[in-house]
């Protein structure tokens, strides 16, 4: 409005709807404090993908197994925590593989072709073996894996993954949803009977089935695909919200108005109704972006998930299963944990979020 | 607590059954500020007669008789300690809800405006009403069925017995609001508080009912505090009136001190604001002359001549306009329901058609199917030789500019994410009016100045203004298209009586200097006479009767129309013809 040049040059702004509903989330403590959590996994996330923190997650630099450091005290007297070396020498596979397949050897009297390339190996590894594990810390913050590597770092950069997947595959969903919801409701009649259908039809697919078929369609595991997954398969929800709205919008006299001065079809959809159910897709996307989360450990739990050259929450909790018989749990609590904080401060500041866009239009 | 003494009675030999003293509502907006919705008012509801509560939206009225049932929300009100409402020597404002609900449907009862929304629709009508009955009497269950059908004959429910079994959609609006005021009488209460009872029925129904309440009135000796905005309604039924505005009394007294000879300029102001049914004033009074101490007698104003001699030009020429809804019936059938049947009529250029008729009557489907807002079923409307109702999408749009529309609510009809600049703009922008987007913004400014808001409106949200207010924003955005035709689908009904006038002012004005010829559909009589120069009386999807708007309120032929008028409110004057002489 800059170009105009009319006789009131000065004016308050006055706040439009979304700088009101802004106004009343302000006021909100539980709101404010959720979003603030949120933000902070947010910058976390864009951090970690920028390449500026946890960018070495994958170096081993901790004994394997190695305890939180809070917890060490307790630990080191019961023995549970591996002495770094020689426990080292004995978890690692290759080391372990090589020891047995010398042992058999020997039993069978039979010349093994190999042993003194492995004997050569082992000697080399033994005079690598102190140097690396000498610069191994026992105790690492959350703790380490398996291989040693810092499950802090691991969290950070399995965040990266999860959160980035859970907000993209909800955008998908949120697009598909409010895209076909606007349609069926606005034009109603043929169209919506339908989409109506479609959605039908595609519900009563058992969910886990569809992301199989899925799966198998797509037929390559990575990032590209559980977002496709989700994102395929969870639009249903926010697709009947906004058919809902559409129908309700579309008798509207605001509406009516719009199509008395010739504003085309597309326009009364986007440009009128669009920005009055704008909030329900909001919190329908923050919803989804909960759930997406959530499925996205389930999917790596269960091995449908990322390749295993990345980690995310989910991954991490897959490898938890079997360490959590061998009792190191710090794993499983550092990524559930992580998730639960926030899974619940998004939730939370969805809330928040739909009682300060609830539009009480005046 | 304890009272000293009764207060005094504000009309000398009355017996007050209720006395209301210093009341002062607080409303909480937000954690930091609040709003006093009544500011300390007082007065009585004498033993057996009726008090009006008369004041436009906001005044006050509903939340003074909200409080005095203790059925304010408690979230965000609270009636400020000194406040009284004493009833038999006891202040309702500080008794528990518990002792407020023995009273609440037994000595003081309520109806309020919407019947539809205020009976459940799960339970028979008969089920309610014992309700009541067993809660408040211990009746049996079979006492109170018997009980209720000797209630639904008193309030003239045709076929009591049957009726009793009835589900609320199964009535009409009418009978459902009397099923509301036998539900209130049930236990004989002393008080009855009507708030708005009839504002949402058709005014052949309206009579029904306010002739009910009159009847029950003297024969229960009950008082009756009836709250409304309709000053014609109050004339036919009060006894006294109490005046609000703004959360304050202006003035109080017996009714016929209040009509004759009102003393508070607010009080003269509602008076002569409405459009009367005898007289045509050229321009209404409106608020601002009588509070700014200018006062114009609606009597006194020059009158306007209406009416069609014959030979206008003719503007849209409308013939067997047909418009049918079709519900679906068993598997395959459909049910024809025919809103609009065969409307033939001509719109005169630069007059005004009025439209009247009850609710269902079909004339807002008159409105929305010449916008092409609905598809018509059949028939043809001529504008300039051609049909427009079949023409092509696209062909149409050259005509829609010149064709337009304002709704009822302007609550409703603005979008509330848009600003008023971008509202008014854009049937500019769609239709390529205006050279530049400069050029639009300065052609909405001079609309905006010509309906009558300051220019930074321009930047302002709908909320952010009245409902008057919203309303010449709705007229400026079709302004800006230049239309030929202004059809107004109850434009003014949902608007104070005071913002009555100042916008069926504009619309006039804007009549004479643009000479666009309107279509004014209203159910309200008293406007319909006073803007139009020709009436049409639909009922039923029909035409029933149309004339010269002064010859069908003298003279009217059709039964229908008859009945219509002699419904309309005739106000104190109406209602005491003798003081009127």
């Amino acid at each position: 409005m800059s170009a105009i040049t009319m006789p009131v040059r000065e004016h308050e702004v006055s706040p439009g709807l979304w700088a009101l509903a802004w106004r009343r989330l302000r006021a909100d403590k539980v709101g404010m404090v959720s979003l603030a959590a949120a933000a902070f996994f947010f910058l976390m996330m864009v951090a970690s993908a920028a390449g500026l923190i946890a960018k070495d997650w994958a170096k081993e630099i901790g004994a394997n197994y190695a305890p939180p450091t809070w917890f060490k005290d307790d630990v080191a007297p019961a023995g549970a925590a591996p002495g770094a070396p020689e426990v080292k020498a004995q978890d690692d596979p290759g080391v372990a593989a090589a020891h047995g397949g010398d042992t058999k050897a020997e039993e069978s009297s039979v010349v093994d072709p190999l042993a003194d390339v492995l004997k050569e190996v082992r000697s080399e590894a033994a005079k690598a073996a102190p140097t690396e594990t000498a610069a191994r810390l026992d105790t690492l913050p959350l703790g380490a894996d398996k291989w040693g590597r810092d499950v802090l770092k691991k969290v950070i950069k399995g965040s990266e993954t999860s959160i980035f997947v859970g907000l993209a595959s909800a955008v998908v969903a949120v697009f598909l949803g409010t895209l076909l919801g606007a349609v069926a409701g606005f034009y109603g009649k043929w169209v919506d009977d339908f989409l109506n259908w479609f959605y039908n039809i595609f519900t009563s697919i058992p969910y886990l089935l569809l992301i199989l078929a899925i799966a198998a369609v797509l037929n390559k595991k990575g990032m590209m695909t559980i977002i496709l997954i989700l994102g395929l398969t969870g639009w249903t929800g926010t697709f009947r919200l906004i058919r809902g709205e559409y129908l309700k919008h579309k008798q509207r006299e605001y509406v009516r108005a719009a199509d008395a001065i010739g504003a085309s079809n597309t326009r009364r959809m986007f440009v009128h109704i669009f920005p009055n159910v704008s909030h329900v897709v909001l919190v329908q996307l923050s919803i989804l972006v909960v759930a997406f989360i959530k499925s996205e450990v389930i999917l790596s739990f269960l091995g449908f998930g990322v390749p295993v050259d990345v980690v995310s929450w989910g991954s991490m909790l897959n490898e938890a299963q079997s360490e959590m018989i061998l009792g190191k749990w710090w794993q499983l609590a550092a990524a559930g944990t992580t998730m639960a904080i926030l899974v619940t401060a998004f939730s939370l500041f969805t809330d928040a979020l739909r009682d300060a866009l609830d539009p009480k239009l005046k | 607590m304890k009272i000293e003494s009764a207060p005094k009675p504000f009309v000398a030999g009355t017996t007050a059954l209720v006395s209301i003293r210093n009341l002062r509502v607080n409303f909480r907006v937000d954690r930091h500020t609040a709003f006093e919705a009544v500011k300390g008012i007082s007065f009585d509801i004498p033993v057996n007669s009726t008090v009006a509560l008369v004041g436009e939206s906001g005044s006050g009225k509903s939340v003074t008789s909200l409080s005095i049932l203790g059925l304010l929300p408690k979230e965000n009100s609270s009636v400020l300690p000194g406040s009284e409402a004493i009833y038999a020597g006891r202040n309702l404002v500080e008794m528990s809800q518990r002792e407020l609900r023995d009273l609440r449907g037994k000595e003081i009862s309520m109806i309020f405006q919407e019947p539809m929304s205020s009976l459940n629709p799960v339970f028979s009508v008969g089920f309610q009403l014992a309700e009541t009955l067993r809660i408040h009497m211990g009746m049996s269950q079979a006492a109170a069925y018997a009980r209720g059908i000797e209630l639904l004959r008193e309030v003239g429910i045709p076929d009591p017995e049957k009726s009793i079994d009835k589900y609320p959609h199964q009535m009409s609006g009418g009978q459902q609001q009397r099923v509301m005021i036998a539900m209130a009488i049930a236990c004989e209460p002393k008080l009855l508080i009507a708030d708005e009872p009839t504002t949402a029925l058709d005014v052949t129904i309206q009579k029904q009912i306010l002739d009910l309440i009159r009847e029950l009135q003297r024969k229960h000796q009950m008082s009756v505090l009836f709250i409304t905005h309709d000053l014609a309604v109050v004339g036919e039924v009060a006894d006294y009136v109490v005046v609000m505005r703004n959360g304050e009394i202006r003035e109080q007294g017996p009714a016929a001190q209040i009509f004759e000879s009102p003393r508070d300029a607010y009080t003269q102001a509602l008076l002569q604001c409405r459009p009367q049914l005898h007289r045509r004033a050229k321009k209404l009074p409106v608020i601002d002359d009588f509070m700014s101490g200018h006062p114009v007698s609606y009597a006194d104003a020059p009158e306007r001549k209406r009416g069609l001699t014959g030979s206008e030009p003719i503007i849209l020429d409308v013939e067997n306009l047909s418009k049918s809804f079709y519900s679906r019936e068993g598997f395959f059938g459909k049910r024809e329901f025919k809103a609009v049947d065969n409307v033939s009529f001509r719109l005169a250029k630069g007059k005004t058609l009025g439209l009247v008729g009850e609710s269902g009557s079909g004339k807002t489907t008159v409105g929305l199917t010449l916008m092409r807002l609905h598809d018509a079923t059949g028939g043809q409307a001529l504008f300039e030789g051609k049909d427009i109702l079949s023409l092509s999408a696209k062909e149409f749009m050259d005509y829609k500019r010149r064709i337009q529309i304002i709704f009822q609510n302007p609550y409703a009809s603005l979008n509330p994410r848009f600003t008023v600049g971008h509202i008014v703009t854009e049937p500019m922008r769609i239709h390529g009016i205006g050279s530049s987007e400069q050029d639009r913004t300065e052609r909405a400014f001079e609309l905006l100045s010509k309906v009558g808001l300051p220019e930074v409106s321009f930047y302002k949200y709908p909320h952010e203004f009245s409902g008057g207010q919203r309303q010449r924003i709705a007229i400026a955005r079709c302004l800006t298209m230049k239309p030929d035709i202004l059809i107004c689908d109850e434009s003014v009904s949902a608007l104070d009586v005071s913002v009555q006038a100042q916008v069926l002012n504009l619309l006039q004005d804007l009549q004479d200097e643009y000479r666009m010829s309107y279509i004014f559909i209203s159910h309200d009589l008293a406007v319909v006479k006073y803007i139009s120069d020709q009436v049409m009386v639909m009922n039923e999807g029909r035409i029933v009767e149309m004339a010269n708007s002064d010859d069908i309120y003298l003279n009217p032929q059709h039964p229908y129309t008859q009945k219509l008028l002699s419904s309309i409110p005739k106000g104190w004057e109406g209602a005491h013809p003798r003081v009127a002489q």
